[in-house]
């Protein structure tokens, strides 16, 4: 029994389920949880694939800033109360869609698995990786060298985010109820 | 892994779960965490390619992804409660100030 071909099975079976469950669940604290549950099976996934930096920024990032920023929300909203909308919608419209989805899946499935001849290999091989002194070494090296334009280009994105987000978080409090 | 191919339908399928959430959800928080399910699924199937192909751009575009990812949530969730003080509900069928 391959051990790595087993932890994927159960990481995806995971992934697949916390997935169908953060849509299908009543309360946005249980779909909050659901997704947390999503984040780590997803580390688990690019561990599985070895982007072991990826895997811990997935945590880091996801788990740990993203999904408190989302629990935060929901406590200040308190939308702790059960929702109706996924009854509210008729069941020919949800039929649809849903038919709609599993034909969007199919194309992209299509899409996926016939593109496997590949021409063009690069030269990051696992012995290359390995050789260099890890994953982490490996991307650092190809970030700063390759793409360090792109990340100074993150950093003007990021602070238009918290520029924006103060904008908005402020302009509430001096003008109450004016943004319509 | 030997087979790195599994991890598209893992891939294919969150993303498409994903857009269903969107589809299906009026509650406006519920529709953000189905956007990140998206942006994961997205995320998985670039470090998968770049196993594949023996690259490492594809995990470099994952860190840029996660960045956006991280600055529309704190955009999105800001509009949220925005819209939550404004008109009392997380409901994006009550957004209808337009309209009036």
């Amino acid at each position: 029994m391959d051990w790595s071909f087993l932890a994927f099975i159960i990481f995806s079976t995971i992934a697949i389920l916390g997935s169908l469950m953060v849509i299908l669940q009543k309360t946005p604290v249980s779909s909050a949880f659901s997704l947390v549950l999503v984040f780590f099976s997803f580390s688990g996934l690019y561990a599985l694939l070895g982007a072991h930096f990826i895997a811990a920024l997935q945590i880091l990032v996801y788990t740990g800033a993203i999904m408190v920023l989302f629990v935060f929300v929901i406590m200040l909203l308190g939308q702790d109360e059960k929702t109706t909308d996924l009854k509210d919608s008729s069941l020919l419209f949800k039929g649809i869609a849903t038919l709609g989805g599993f034909g969007f899946l199919s194309i992209l499935l299509q899409a996926a698995l016939t593109s496997k001849d590949t021409t063009g290999k690069g030269i990051y091989t696992e012995e290359k990786i390995a050789e260099m002194g890890g994953n982490l070494k490996a991307i650092s090296e190809v970030l700063f060298r390759d793409y360090i334009f792109h990340f100074e280009l993150v950093s003007f994105l990021v602070l238009a985010a918290v520029v924006a987000t103060v904008a908005l978080a402020k302009r509430k409090n001096s003008q109450q109820g004016e943004i319509s | 892994m030997n087979d790195p191919w599994l991890m598209l339908i893992v891939s294919c399928s969150v993303f498409v779960i994903g857009l269903l959430g969107v589809i299906f959800r009026k509650n406006l928080l519920i529709v953000l965490m189905s956007i990140e399910l998206m942006l994961n699924a997205v995320n998985l199937s670039f470090v998968t390619f770049s196993k594949i192909h023996h690259v490492l751009d594809g995990q470099i575009s994952v860190l840029f992804v996660m960045t956006v990812a991280a600055a529309e949530s704190a955009v999105g969730l800001g509009l949220v409660i925005s819209l939550f003080r404004t008109l009392k509900t997380a409901d994006s069928d009550q957004i209808q100030m337009l309209r009036d």
